[in-house]
């Protein structure tokens, strides 16, 4: 579903994501991890038109679509959520969610109305009358992905939606988005909490420095050595070993 | 209980539409002193400047310091037209709207295809109103310069509507044909804002308000929303530039694209509400009530001082965006809340 073959975007001097590779295919959930600063939200930037790649190309379900706007790309099926989350402060759970529904749906009523079935999906029911601006922290990620939703995605990326949130929390998303895999959406992921990685994704990548340095099911990727290393440091791998193979 | 809240406040909002409108409809027939009518009217004619600049700035988040463009671009071609060339007002009127909204597809493709924000598209706006005022100055064999452009007044009554003039129109319309000019155009730019607040097209347009990111990442064109609200707010102040040159007969280049009428715009709009459909009403009336009273009591103290007004109003706007960012409008919505709680508090 989602071709992207080596990557390279840089500011300046920096190369934020170099020569970056990976695929998704239909009704996969695949997550993207890799240290702070790896690239990843630059990665996902790119690839959903935020960003001009300096090489390398975004294939999406056999179209190529680099270099196309975010709204272009938004229309074609794939939509991102944005890590320091971006709630339209100054309107309503249900208009936040509306204004994703009207991607596809030209009625201002049926757009309303669409937007809260979507917010039953993702728990914002109660708050659908708020102002976004209001929320705490759990709330402003479910309008990131609600609104995502809402545009009816085939493919979703979801750039860290469980940061901030506690144990109670993390599980109750974790089954959302669950449910929407199960609803026919494909969902590419970056996320630090492991725990969520590990029980969610088909497959994973790893991201450091830019590189995409391993690639595998979920448990392949934690017992890989060298992303051991990406995470705690030259060495650490060895040095876990010999302290007696702790689970990563 | 809440959905009986919302339901009642949803038909007070109607009732208290028709009212307002009922209301400004039949103002001639109740109103029978001139100086308080031409109040009215001019109340009226600030308020339709407010709300052209509103449809951009309040519900689009682009704040314009120079909506003098759209509104003496509209007068300049209504006068020139029908001066020059002997046309019918009622012709020119769609071509003075048609040049307003040119113009700002102009403005608005060099400000927001290079993504000029705030500030910046405030400056440019600013620049480009001030660039057509020196223009409409030094291109006399257009414009006929700083001397402005005088209409000939029509006295033959058969002739009023031809001439789009109701100074010679009769009993009734005489005092009135101007009146219900602008208030058609006013309840255009009402009709307008309210489909803002009912469709697809608004939601967008708010969303870019609120974030250009969000609202790309969730299938909208910025570029394009914006376009259309630049080319929209151009439309409905252009009609009151129409409004200005049929009732004075006169347009000049400080009238038509000095800072005065930018100026206006954005009080009314701002300091009756942003982004909202009565805003600029209520700010509108609010401003021409203190200024009158301004004039009344300040000027009876210091003697006539032109400016004195402004100086105030300055200083209201600058309390209004520290401590009433939503205007007007909020602080009604806030103590029409309080009344609620407290009849609700009464009934339970
Ligand atoms: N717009 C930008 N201009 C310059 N440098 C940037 C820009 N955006 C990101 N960077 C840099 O690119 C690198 C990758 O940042 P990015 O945000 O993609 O990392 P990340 O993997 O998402 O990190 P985190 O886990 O903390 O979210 C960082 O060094 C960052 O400082
Ligand atoms: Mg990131």
């Amino acid at each position: 579903m989602l071709d992207v073959s080596s990557l390279t975007k840089r500011f300046g001097g920096l190369v934020a994501v170099n020569g970056a590779s990976l695929t998704v295919n239909e009704g996969e959930i695949v997550s993207l991890i890799g240290p702070n600063g790896a690239g990843k939200t630059t990665l996902f930037a790119t690839i959903a038109g935020f960003l001009k790649p300096n090489e390398g190309s975004v294939v999406l379900d056999g179209q190529d679509i680099t270099g196309h706007k975010p709204h272009e790309i938004c229309r074609r099926g794939m939509v991102r959520t944005f890590q320091v989350v971006k709630p339209f402060a100054g309107l309503s759970v249900r208009e936040n969610i509306a204004v994703g529904a009207h991607t596809r749906i030209a009625g201002r009523e049926e757009a309303l109305e669409f937007a809260g079935k979507i917010a039953a999906h993702v728990g914002l029911t109660p708050l659908l009358d708020q102002s976004a601006g209001d929320l705490t922290v759990a709330g402003r990620k479910r309008i990131e992905l609600a609104r995502a939703l809402a545009t009816q995605p085939k493919l979703l990326l979801l750039d860290e939606v469980m940061a901030g949130l506690n144990a109670t929390e993390i599980l109750e998303i974790v089954e959302i988005i669950q449910q929407i895999r199960d609803s026919g959406v494909t969902i590419l992921l970056i996320e630090h909490v492991m725990q969520a990685v590990m029980k969610l994704s088909d497959r994973a990548y790893v991201l450091n420095y830019g590189e995409i340095i391993a690639e595998g099911s979920p448990v392949e990727i934690a017992h890989d050595p060298k992303v051991v290393e990406a995470y705690l440091g030259h060495g650490a791998s060895e040095r876990m070993k010999s302290a007696g193979g702790a689970d990563a | 209980m809440s959905m009986l809240t919302t339901m009642s406040t949803g038909n007070m909002q109607r009732i208290g539409w028709a009212v307002l409108i009922g209301a400004l409809l039949a103002a001639p027939f109740a109103i029978h002193s001139g100086r308080w009518m031409e109040f009215i009217e001019l109340t009226l004619f600030a308020a339709l400047l407010g709300q052209g600049w509103n449809i951009l700035g309040g519900y689009g988040g682009q704040y314009s310091f120079g909506h003098a463009l759209f509104f003496g671009t509209a007068a300049y071609l209504q006068a020139l037209l029908q001066y020059k060339l002997g046309w019918s007002p009622w012709l020119t009127l769609w071509i003075a709207i048609g040049g307003s909204v040119a113009v700002a597809a102009f403005v608005g493709f060099l400000s927001f295809r290079y993504g000029l924000r705030g500030s910046y598209f405030a400056l440019v706006t600013l620049a480009f109103a001030e660039a057509f005022h020196v223009l409409s100055r030094s291109l006399v064999s257009v414009t006929e310069g700083g001397r402005g452009v005088q209409l000939p007044l029509n006295q033959d009554p058969e002739q009023a509507l031809a001439t789009f003039q109701f100074t010679f129109a009769g009993p009734f319309l005489s005092e009135a044909g101007y009146y219900y000019t602008i208030l058609i155009f006013l309840l255009i730019g009402f009709a307008v804002t309210g489909w803002l607040n009912h469709s697809r097209f608004g939601a967008q347009l708010q969303a870019v308000r609120e974030d250009e990111d969000a609202a790309s990442a969730l299938g909208i064109d910025p570029f394009r929303v914006k376009m259309s609200a630049i080319c929209l707010s151009a439309g409905v102040t252009s009609l009151a530039g129409i409004y200005y040159v049929q009732k004075f007969l006169f347009v000049d280049p400080g009238i038509a694209y000095g800072p005065g009428k930018s100026v206006e715009a954005l009080f009314a709009a701002i300091i009756g509400g942003v982004g909202t459909v009565l805003g600029p009403l209520l700010g509108s009336a609010f401003i021409h009530i203190v200024g009158e009273f301004a004039k009344e009591t300040i000027g009876a103290m210091l003697g006539d001082r032109p400016g004195v007004d402004l100086i105030l109003f300055g200083i209201i706007l600058v309390l209004m965006l520290a401590y009433m960012p939503r205007g007007l409008v909020g602080l009604v919505e806030l103590l029409w809340r309080k009344l609620i709680t407290k009849r609700g508090g009464g009934n339970a």
